[in-house]
């Protein structure tokens, strides 16, 4: 990507770099669109008037993936959905982050069975784990942030470009 | 991991027309990532330019194996399993549930404390769900307030079910033989604040959405579905009644104490999407209705059968009472056996008939469970409805039947 791999580790330069960029990654990260079962209805109601995602400059869903950078896997996963969101993730734009959003994406939830995925992890990298079935909209706001946390730590020599 | 089946002409050949075989007309794939197919609904779509010729719905992105994973469990804990299904009704598909619990073990003592309270909270709900249907309608046809308007009215209902259940959406509040525990006393405060409130905020929508022009010219016409074949197709709920045909089962087998309401059921001859909008508007208010009547009549008394073969006895008589412990462990251990036999209980969702059919085998758990879900039937009728549409309206019908995939797949 550019920019960040010719600079390679130029001490002070590339430290502040990178915290211009992630600081400016984390004010406007734009997820998608994306809703599978019951927690995109906490999805929805988290950018909704009560609790207002836009507040952390995330208020433009894109329904494409190419044109967004973190996932959030709001619901069950079955065996059927599983390869179509592998497309999905491979379509987005690197560098991209994963919320596990809800019991069932992280780890099956109350769904042990035949026909789900016991955790999105089994298909994409996860960086966040969101707990609940479903979450309060609160909590998905929380795991957004921590997300946030995560970004601001990263370092250019560390990402993974494929 | 498996890989992505590729979409070839050959596997539909079958469903499509001559035309698409030669190249005359495009196959287009909608879904299952769309942000207008409400979920993980694929549509192949062969379009005449932009006209929908041939529309071909692909489910089973979302199947979960709730029915099979019901019979793995005790009647008590197959309940968690129904909140999943259809997770904009959870409230009813709990209802559904425990009626079909309560017919099936002859347990027919169920207080009229908790009757009122279920209806109160079902129509809630049904309030609750047209609100997501609203929100979602409005964000299909481009009216992004409608929807902003929409979740803040809705968080209102959710905290009426937060403060009964402690969940906001999957309450699991309904049990065989009454309800988890009784209301707290804010209960009823909450229920009148919401409705002094709300209809002020209908009419809000209304002055927002059914004299709008744009809105007008976007509905009115498009997706006729006759009522003869929404009869073949075995299409039920507000699709069903916009198309003339007077059939809710509140009101034709009424059940949980329906019939002692006074409400109407909105009816509609268009059968078109306007219509379809306008059916579920005036059940805003006819739920309103319902609330009102059974809050104001809501007795004091018990929320749960006395049926200790069946009904957890409450927490104080087990420090005290011997044959209450014993009832408590069993019920809690083992579970309560339900005899051989099937039954049917159906439900008006706020999509249509849900019905649940349970078959005991004489032990604790059931032997098989299958259901009805209203959006099944009524995804299946969206393919002669959208024919000779352009692909813009196929949004607005889609959006106008009302589906909810987890009721689909389930």
């Amino acid at each position: 990507m550019g920019i960040e791999q010719k600079l390679g580790n130029m001490g002070v330069v590339t430290t502040s770099l990178e915290s211009m960029v992630n600081w400016s990654r984390t004010n406007a990260m734009w997820p998608m669109l994306f809703g599978l079962a019951c927690c995109a209805i906490e999805m929805m109601a988290a950018q909704a008037s009560d609790y207002d995602m836009s507040r952390f400059g995330m208020e433009l869903m894109r329904a494409s993936p190419r044109q967004s950078d973190l996932m959030i896997v709001a619901g069950r996963v079955s065996k059927k959905m599983g390869p179509v969101l592998r497309q999905l993730y491979d379509q987005m734009p690197e560098p991209k982050w994963v919320i596990a959003m809800g019991d069932c994406a992280s780890c099956g939830g109350v769904f042990n069975n035949y026909a789900i995925y016991q955790g999105v992890d089994e298909v994409v990298p996860v960086d966040v784990y969101v707990a609940g079935c479903p979450p309060r909209p609160e909590a998905l706001i929380h795991g957004v942030l921590t997300v946030y946390e995560k970004v601001k730590g990263e370092k250019f020599k560390d990402l993974v470009v494929s | 991991m498996a890989q992505l089946e590729e979409v070839s002409i050959e596997k539909f050949k079958h469903l499509v027309s001559e035309r698409a075989l030669t190249g005359e007309t495009m196959l287009l794939n909608m879904g299952p990532q769309h942000p207008s197919t409400h979920g993980v609904l694929r549509l192949l779509l062969e379009l005449d330019g932009e006209i929908v010729v041939n529309c071909i719905p692909d489910i089973g992105y979302l199947h979960t194996g709730i029915e099979k994973n019901m019979e793995a469990k005790t009647y008590q804990k197959a309940e968690v399993m129904t909140d999943r299904l259809d997770y904009m009704n959870t409230m009813g598909n709990n209802l559904a549930y425990v009626m079909a619990v309560e017919k099936l073990v002859g347990l027919d003592d169920v207080p009229v404390r908790a009757q009122a309270l279920r209806v109160i909270l079902v129509e809630l709900q049904r309030i609750a769900s047209h609100l997501v249907w609203l929100g979602a309608f409005g964000l299909d046809l481009a009216a992004m307030s409608v929807f902003l308007y929409c979740f803040r009215d809705r968080e209102l209902i959710l905290d009426i079910f937060e403060l009964v259940s402690g969940q906001r959406m999957m309450t699991t509040y309904f049990r065989p033989g009454g309800v988890w525990r009784d209301v707290p006393v804010e209960f009823e405060k909450a229920v009148r604040d919401f409705l002094k409130i709300f209809p002020r905020r209908v009419d809000e929508y209304e002055k927002l959405m059914t004299k709008n022009p744009l809105f007008v010219d976007r509905l009115v016409g498009i997706g006729h579905l006759d009522k003869d074949v929404a009869l073949q197709y075995g299409v039920t709920g507000p699709t069903l009644r916009a198309s003339g045909v007077d059939w809710d089962l509140r009101k034709s087998r009424p059940y949980c104490g329906y019939e002692q309401y006074d409400f109407n059921v909105p009816i509609r001859t268009e059968g078109d999407t306007y219509a379809r909008y306008l059916v579920r508007i005036d059940e805003f208010r006819e739920s309103l209705k319902i609330i009102e009547q059974a809050l104001n009549k809501l007795p004091m008394g018990p929320v749960r059968s006395e049926n200790r073969k069946f009904v957890p006895p409450p927490r104080s008589e087990i420090g005290t009472s011997m044959e209450a412990l014993i009832h408590h462990f069993k019920l809690w251990t083992e579970g309560f056996p339900a005899p051989k036999a099937s039954v049917y209980s159906a439900v008006e969702s706020p999509r249509g008939e849900l019905g649940m059919y349970l078959e005991g085998d004489g032990g604790p758990k059931p032997h098989r469970i299958h259901l009805r879900t209203p959006s099944f039937d009524n995804l299946a009728v969206l393919p002669e409805i959208v024919k000779g549409h352009f692909v813009a309206d196929l949004v607005a019908i889609l959006a106008s039947i009302d589906i909810v995939l987890g009721d689909i797949d389930r």
